[in-house]
């Protein structure tokens, strides 16, 4: 086994919501630090991811971003899990290029696109805002780019349980209640007008345990 | 290989096709029957906690995993056809209940002419105005004579709408373009979420003629005839690709599941992988699987029926060489024939002035318009055959998929500027989608790949598919409708769909591929009779969509389900007793 890699965060950075969506295995170091153990990154890969992350979804005064999210952890639980390695995918040989219409038939797993990718973006958490934008415009097109940004997007809005939109930042910021077992009474009723009830969970509607998927 | 005790049925997969057959066959029958399901079973409150957009919807919890099986695609013969190594196009169930679990319950009968396209449009338009290369057939049976099943299908589900064509009587709500129906649905409208009643609003205030979606998610409690209850829909929102939590949308473990378990003659086994068809002069004898541990069972039985959806029924009668696989060259064979893929697309995003809640809905509350389908309209100068429907339904729009749409006035796809607009556009992003007929053609087909293997070393299936002329420019004229609803509905602006070019394994259009194992009045130009009989050989049966001999412009479960009661009351009514060709 790899040594346990740990990334810190500023729990200000983050909100004290985050102690929620991380409740399984965070240890608050301080009053202003949260370890959390990394599944998957080491922690100068996933200040990188993060420091990405959060100019492809920013914190700003439109409201919170990929840093508040928790994004980072998302993406790393979901590299260490079965989409991480492949499990679902076709991967027999052998590998030939094809039309886009055939999508993806490269051999690489998304493990190892990030690897790949990130070890092109050593340094990239400590530029200012500008070089990092500029360095990640000239990565735009490549296929590592276009999973950090879906990721990202999939941390900022994903049920807590996957380790991103902690706190539900991400369903407030764009008025998702989450899972919910009934709109019968609202459906025709707010028609033109917003209905934005406070988000719940997944576990917090059924009152279960839940095994997500990056888990099995 | 083991083998096991004799069954008079064996049945392979575990959908509304296969499960539908084994409750018609056991309530009404003393078979015994065997249901060999390669998924898992279905627990007790399996969907309470399910309603996770990222394992369900993005990981794709509930379909076929690639990783074991898929098929190869290419657009033509002179292509190399490689695998789609991850889910795009369509999404094949598997599991009890099959793709009946998870789908999104829009129930449409056909128009009648569809079953008799090849005759009506040769009648209408003439061989010179058919595509050339076309392979359209008549199915051997007419809308009129499977009318009474399209009840019996549509009380089983208890599907709610609004008839618009009532014994010839014209009613206003409902389509007016639809064949006559003999009663009315089981259950009125679902209630409609408010980007749909936009369109509606728009698409009368154009002349058209809005009409709710036929909806298996039920607008109030229902009792079916065999006595299952179901609660009415709540518009949760979690129909697609899940299943629902509360059992209010028609699934087969939630209709059909409860009368087979009160049945002792049957058993339904689950993680048992058909592989093939065992047959000797002329009659199946039974099937052989596999446990997901390799372990290989012969099942004995004097009927087979293949219930395993279009892509398996193809290729379990290719590898089990039952049938003369088509020949695209000579037009020869039939199996594997008259590949289709109902043209679903995007037809136009618009972006509103007010918020849409458009997390509210079920997967078929809706409204649609048929002006445009099939031949109601008036083709006069249009440089295509058939057509289709428009429709906008909310069956509950979920943000990991569907955030960062953004008018094309946002050139950003990142950063503060993009991330901006996505949020001011977020909840006021609607669609309006196209659902259009897609014919049949002599170079679509399927045939088994010389390459790839599943996990068990058999080979893939390959498909052989891409489009025509015609549904390019069917498309491109449903879109142009569909632009100008969105524009009445309000759109500040439209994207409206870029067109087909050649087909797109990775974009998903819908998982209703037909074709492989047609039906038809003749042996020779088709594989099953119109009771899904093979006539090749008369104790196998092959059930669902893999008959259709081209895709009409509805969705097929409903029509797969109408034609497995009639053949069913076939079986039980005349094969019985006299096991013959039907
Ligand atoms: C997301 C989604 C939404 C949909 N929405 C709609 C809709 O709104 N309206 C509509 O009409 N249709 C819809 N459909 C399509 C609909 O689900 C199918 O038409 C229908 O369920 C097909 O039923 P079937 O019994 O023919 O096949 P399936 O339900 O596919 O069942 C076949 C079964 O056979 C099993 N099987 C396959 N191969 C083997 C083998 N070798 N050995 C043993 N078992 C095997 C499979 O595991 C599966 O359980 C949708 C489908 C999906 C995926
Ligand atoms: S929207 Fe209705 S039918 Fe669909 S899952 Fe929710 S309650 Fe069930």
């Amino acid at each position: 086994m790899r040594r346990r890699e740990f990334l810190e965060i500023s729990v200000s950075a983050v909100g004290g919501a985050l102690i929620y969506s991380l409740d399984r295995r965070p240890t608050l170091l301080g009053a202003q630090t949260l370890r959390v153990p990394l599944r998957f990154f080491t922690a100068s890969e996933a200040k990188i991811v993060a420091a990405a992350a959060a100019r492809i979804f920013p914190s700003d005064d439109a409201g919170p971003g990929a840093n508040e999210a928790g994004v980072v952890i998302y993406i790393d639980r979901q590299l260490a899990g079965p989409y991480g390695r492949d499990r679902w995918r076709y991967t027999q040989e052998p590998f030939e290029a094809g039309l886009p219409e055939l999508g993806y038939q490269g051999r690489e797993t998304p493990r190892q696109i990030y690897r790949a990718g990130l070890a092109k973006l050593a340094g990239f958490d400590a530029l200012d805002a500008a070089a990092q934008d500029a360095a990640l415009r000239a990565i735009e097109l490549t296929p590592f780019f276009a999973l950090l940004r879906t990721h990202t997007i999939e941390g900022m809005f994903c049920d807590p349980m996957h380790g991103g939109n902690a706190g539900m930042v991400g369903w407030q910021l764009i008025g998702f209640p989450g899972p919910s077992m009934s709109f019968d009474d609202e459906v025709e009723k707010y028609y033109g007008r917003a209905f934005r009830p406070k988000p719940q969970s997944l576990e917090q509607i059924s009152g279960e345990r839940v095994k997500p998927s990056e888990e099995s | 290989m083991k083998t096991l005790r004799h069954t008079d049925a064996v049945i392979v997969g575990g959908g509304w096709t296969g499960l539908l057959m084994a409750k018609e066959l056991t309530a009404r029958t003393p078979l015994s029957v065997v249901v060999l399901e390669r998924g898992a079973s279905r627990r007790k409150g399996e969907y309470s906690a399910s309603m996770d957009e990222l394992d369900y919807y993005i990981r794709l919890r509930m379909m076929q995993d690639p990783s074991q099986e898929t098929v190869t695609l290419r657009h033509s013969r002179d292509d190399r056809a490689l695998p789609l190594r991850q889910h795009g196009a369509f999404l094949p169930g598997t599991g009890t209940g099959g793709a009946g679990e998870h789908w999104s319950g829009i129930a449409y009968r056909y128009l009648p002419d569809v079953f008799e396209l090849l005759t009506r449009t040769r009648e209408k338009y003439g061989v010179k105005r058919m595509p050339e290369d076309h392979s359209i057939e008549d199915w051997g049976v007419t809308y009129n004579e499977l009318e009474p099943y399209y009840v019996r299908a549509e009380r089983l589900m208890g599907i709610s709408g609004r008839a618009g064509n009532l014994n010839g009587r014209a009613i206003a709500g409902g389509n007016p373009f639809e064949g006559p129906r003999s009663v009315d649905f089981p259950n009125p409208p679902t209630k409609i979420p408010y980007l749909a009643a936009m369109f509606r609003d728009a698409a009368s205030s154009l002349g058209y003629h809005p009409y709710a979606l036929p909806a298996a998610t039920i607008s109030q409690a229902y009792t079916n005839p065999d006595g299952i209850a179901r609660p009415a829909c709540t518009y949760c929102g979690y129909c697609e690709r899940f299943g629902c939590m509360i059992g209010a949308k028609a699934q087969p473990s939630n209709t059909l599941l409860p009368l087979i378990a009160r049945q002792k003659s049957v058993s339904l086994k689950n993680d048992c992988w058909v592989q093939k068809i065992v047959h000797k002069d002329g009659r199946a004898r039974g099937v052989v699987y596999r446990d997901s541990k390799g372990a290989e069972f012969f099942q004995p039985a004097d009927m087979v029926f293949l219930a395993s959806w279009t892509l398996n029924n193809t290729r379990l009668l290719l590898l089990s060489q039952i049938g003369e696989a088509y020949d695209p060259a000579t037009g020869r064979g039939s199996v594997g024939r008259n590949l289709t893929h109902q043209v679903a697309a995007p037809a136009v995003t618009g972006f509103f002035e007010k918020p849409l809640n458009r997390f509210m809905g079920a997967g078929s509350a809706g409204v649609a318009i048929a002006d445009f389908d099939g031949d109601v309209f008036d083709h006069t100068g249009l440089p295509f055959l058939r057509g289709g429907t428009l429709y906008s339904v909310c069956y509950g729009f979920k943000p990991m998929t569907n955030f960062g749409v953004t008018p094309p006035s946002v050139k950003a796809r990142w950063g503060p500027e993009w991330k901006r607009a996505a949020l001011d556009w977020y909840d006021r992003t609607g669609r309006i989608q196209l659902y259009g007929e897609h014919l049949a053609y002599r170079g679509n087909f399927m045939d088994l790949d010389p390459v790839y293997k599943d996990a068990f070393g058999q080979p893939l299936l390959r498909l052989t598919l891409d489009w025509r002329d015609n549904e390019r420019r069917m498309a491109e004229f449903l879109t142009a409708k569909a632009v100008e609803i969105a524009r009445a509905m309000g759109a500040r602006q439209t994207i409206p769909f870029a067109g087909l070019k050649h087909y797109d394994g990775t974009r998903y259009q819908g998982t209703h591929l037909q074709g492989g194992a047609i039906m038809g009045a003749s042996p020779e130009r088709s594989a099953v009779n119109t009771h899904m009989q093979s006539w090749r050989m008369p104790n196998l049966f092959v059930l669902g969509a893999s008959a259709f001999p081209q895709n009409p412009s509805g969705n097929p479960t409903l029509t797969a389900v109408a034609l497995t009661y009639r053949a069913a009351d076939a079986i039980v009514e005349r094969y019985v007793k006299r096991p013959q060709l039907l």
